[in-house]
């Protein structure tokens, strides 16, 4: 009868420990929450945030305003080092191989800034000179509006933290949205080509 | 009478615990680095649940017993519980937002720590061994894995906080390695049966 019942009662504990790990991994498909997020974000598409920004010339806009435009997105501070500077590297690359959408204006790129007090619209310019990045295809921007880099870190699943030196540690990702302001696609920023390619297919879609 | 008021007084320590580990300066503390959360605060959390475990009134343990021949039930709990906790997107879920926190302040406690004290008695003395050793190479493989990586398995963590774990694992490992050799070796026969022996209180047994 002990016997019985322990089978029982390990059968359910077993299965709800396997729904358990299921739901917590996405169906066992990510186990950081990197992974977790892109998985999510293709599952269900987030609108952006109304939010309003600052570009390197000082002009603001809503960055609704960029609807009807595909436009890759990604987060950087022009002081971080390291991982930042291929990041920005690599969306240099990117604009150059997307260089025949974005002249047709059908796509554009826009780096948003998480360090907005030290980033100023000089600071953005000296930055997309760093890198050759022409506008209006590429512009910087930092959120103006106080809780509005929560927003925008909440929405695009971005997390900063402080390094201790001054500097900081991030997620990067090359973040695609489509013109209906939907962050729709999470992709690696290590591989620009790859990211081009994707997003050539989807402009295509 | 006496066992009672020890019943109390550890039931008490159990639920105790917790509420001090949830105080916001030390469950940020805490949870500020990937280190402190996974070897100092959820394995708090296990013991107080095993000391929740411990004071379970006789009947009650005896009512669950039924249902936990040989310890087995508790072990499929413990294990898929662990594994839940072990996945790097839920230490930075449980840093990044309360509700997930609330999960591992109930959970670990009630579904690692309660079943693991409840259970351990009635495990016999191969079961125990294949938690232990289970549990041996999970803290190594975790902690290689830790410490090798060169990507960020938290987004809610430095690489160095992640590397620091990496070799704390491997040190809990080894110590976990080097007190159960100790206990085969040196602990007095009594002392090893109660540790690593069948389960003296599992009626079903021959």
């Amino acid at each position: 009868m002990r016997l019985l019942r322990t089978v029982l009662a390990s059968a359910v504990a077993l299965a709800a420990g396997v729904a358990a790990l299921a739901v917590a991994t996405q169906g066992f498909s990510a186990f950081t929450t990197e992974a977790a997020r892109r998985v999510a974000v293709g599952r269900h598409p987030v609108p952006v945030p109304p939010v309003v920004v600052e570009n390197q010339t000082g002009a603001h806009f809503r960055l609704s305003a960029l609807g009807g435009e595909w436009v890759i997105v990604d987060f950087v501070s022009t002081r971080c080092v390291d991982q930042c500077e291929v990041l920005d590297a690599n969306f240099a690359r990117l604009e150059t191989i997307l260089a025949k959408p974005i002249a047709a204006e059908h796509l554009r790129l826009l780096s948003i800034s998480f360090d907005p007090t030290r980033d100023t619209p000089a600071e953005l310019t000296a930055y997309l000179q760093r890198f050759g990045g022409h506008s209006p295809g590429w512009q910087a921007a930092r959120p103006v509006q106080a809780g509005d880099l929560e927003r925008l870190e909440r929405a695009f699943g971005v997390t900063v933290i402080p390094d201790g030196r001054g500097g900081y540690t991030h997620n990067s990702a090359i973040l695609v949205v489509d013109p209906r302001q939907r962050l729709i696609e999470i992709l690696d920023w290590r591989d620009p080509e790859r990211a081009a390619r994707e997003i050539l297919r989807k402009l295509d879609g | 009478m006496d066992s009672r008021v020890r019943r109390m007084r550890v039931l008490m320590a159990g639920a105790l615990l917790p509420l001090l580990l949830a105080v916001p300066p030390l469950q940020r503390v805490l949870e500020a680095s990937m280190t402190a959360q996974m070897l100092v605060q959820i394995p708090l959390l296990a013991i107080a649940g095993a000391l929740l475990g411990r004071s379970l009134p006789r009947r009650t343990a005896s009512r669950v017993a039924l249902w936990n021949r040989g310890g087995v039930t508790g072990l499929i709990v413990v294990t898929f519980a662990a594994a839940c906790w072990m996945l790097p997107l839920s230490l930075d879920a449980a840093k990044a937002g309360a509700a997930a926190d609330c999960v591992k302040f109930l959970t670990v406690p009630l579904l690692i720590g309660l079943p693991l004290a409840v259970s351990w008695p009635h495990m016999s003395f191969v079961l125990r061994g294949v938690l232990l050793f289970e549990a041996m190479a999970t803290l190594f493989r975790m902690g290689w894995l830790y410490l090798i990586s060169p990507v960020r398995l938290c987004n809610g963590y430095g690489l160095s906080d992640q590397q620091r774990l990496g070799e704390w694992l491997l040190i809990a490992g080894a110590a976990l390695l080097a007190w159960v050799v100790w206990r085969l070796l040196w602990g007095s026969p009594r002392a090893t049966a109660q540790a690593v022996g069948p389960g003296v209180r599992d009626g079903s047994r021959p």
